[in-house]
């Protein structure tokens, strides 16, 4: 039996009001669960909740003791400025650089702001999903990433959670969804969308 | 030149211009290039009230610097991140003023304070300064790569299950203290410059931050090194010509890298 990472048990978040209506979700390990859902149903919101930024206004949010958890926001790290090599910021989440692609693993030396939006943002989220984690949140991975990039990060995905990885994700992109996860969750917004 | 004379002074100097510009790395990381100021506002304030109650002015400066790097974070709660410095700055300086301007010594502390006292560094004060310089870029090097990931991911600490004030909150210290004991220094133009003008080439140049880091302590001492050697060829003050060096430094290599 697969051991359970987090549930979720009628769940409703927010920031400073209820966003969200009752949902609940069981994420164990090695599976991905995908979030999806109309703009404002508060896929982010839930995920933030998740994390410990938003609040949980109703119902209970379990997450195994003592887990480490590892999120990637939809809000890039500051790295405009920043003279920070891709290796460096691999080095800084702990996250090796095994099995990036080609086009990321050439420019590993180069200056983060100096990379293009894609490549900083597939860095970025390599960071993150290579770091020493039981749980990986990610919202929306799929911006920014070209048809190649996507494929790579869905075979990434399933690498993760082969060695054992829980993972919940927010996507809009419906074929991503349904190629790289184990299970999908439609939230539906407040307001009946 | 009596070279004797004048070795203990540069090599005190020369600890804070080593250690002065990663110390201003951190700082601009975290876009609080104005804390240089500020605390060495502050620091100046403090010697000068501390001379007022009869306290040695660098216990003085210390202790202002410190109490404004733990009162920092409240502050900021109450009046918002980007109003502290400019805050702190005004305090300190308010505070140097009204001392200056009732005490019949302050004026002349005050001003030795602000202009720096390099050329009066004892064996004693080298000492200090070697060991707060090195106890000061082992702590840097301890907290880096929690600086670093507080910067980019501030949710790291709060997943992990971990506290993150106390790094924040020492690093403030550190920041604080090392600042009060080079404005009592160098003074607080020539500190403010050290922290501020290395960094930003090295941030604007550099190819990583470990590079950037190297970049910007060569660039202090090459700094300082022009400074203090035209300041004796021209029997002028050490603290303009350290910032007329450092802006000839911004201007020489303020492009951007590639």
């Amino acid at each position: 039996m697969s051991a359970a990472l987090l549930r979720l048990e009628q769940v409703v978040a927010g920031w400073t009001a209820p966003a969200t209506r009752p949902l609940d979700l069981l994420v164990d390990a090695g599976s991905i669960v995908g979030l999806c859902g109309a703009n404002g149903a508060g896929k982010s919101t839930l995920l933030a909740a998740v994390a410990g930024r938003a609040q949980v206004f109703h119902g209970r949010l379990w997450k195994k003791p003592k887990i480490r958890c590892a999120l990637q926001t939809q809000e890039a790290p500051p790295l405009a400025g920043l003279p920070l090599s891709g290796r460096e910021l691999l080095a800084l989440t702990g996250a090796a650089a095994d099995g990036l692609p080609s086009w990321l693993a050439d420019c590993l030396e180069r200056r983060l702001d100096r990379l293009s939006g894609g490549q900083r943002h597939y860095l970025g989220l390599w960071a993150i999903l290579n770091a020493p984690a039981e749980l990986l949140l990610l919202d929306e991975p799929t911006n920014n990433l070209d048809a190649a990039g996507v494929a790579h990060l869905g075979a990434a995905l399933r690498r993760r959670a082969g060695a054992g990885c829980g993972i919940v994700l927010v996507s809009h992109d419906p074929a991503f969804v349904a190629a790289t996860c184990d299970r999908v969750c439609r939230l539906e917004a407040p307001d009946g969308r | 030149m009596d070279a004797d004379l004048f070795l203990v002074p540069f090599l005190a100097g020369l600890c804070l211009a080593l250690l002065l510009p990663v110390l201003g790395c951190y700082l601009r990381l975290h876009d609080e290039w104005l804390a240089a100021l500020s605390y060495s506002h502050v620091a100046a304030g403090g010697a000068l009230l501390a001379m007022l109650g009869g306290v040695p002015a660098q216990a003085g400066g210390l202790l202002a610097a410190a109490a404004a790097a733990l009162a920092k974070r409240p502050l900021a709660a109450r009046l918002g991140q980007a109003s502290v410095f400019p805050l702190l700055l005004l305090a300190g300086w308010a505070a140097g003023m009204l001392v200056a301007a009732n005490h019949p010594l302050a004026e002349r502390v005050g001003s030795a304070l602000f202009d720096g006292q390099l050329y009066f560094a004892d064996i004693p004060r080298l000492l200090w300064l070697l060991a707060a310089s090195c106890g000061g870029l082992w702590l840097l090097r301890r907290l880096s790569r929690g600086l670093l990931l507080s910067r980019l991911y501030p949710d790291h600490f709060r997943l992990r299950g971990e506290a993150a004030w106390p790094l924040q909150g020492g690093f403030d210290l550190l920041a604080a203290l090392l600042l009060a004991l080079a404005t009592t220094t160098l003074g607080v133009m020539a500190t403010f410059a050290l922290v501020f003008v290395p960094p930003w080439l090295t941030f604007r140049r550099a190819g990583g931050w470990r590079r950037g880091l190297r970049l910007a302590v060569l660039l202090g001492a090459a700094i300082y090194l022009v400074a203090f050697v035209a300041a004796l060829a021209l029997d002028q003050p050490f603290g303009p010509l350290l910032g007329l060096a450092a802006m000839a430094a911004c201007i020489l290599g303020g492009r951007r890298g590639p």
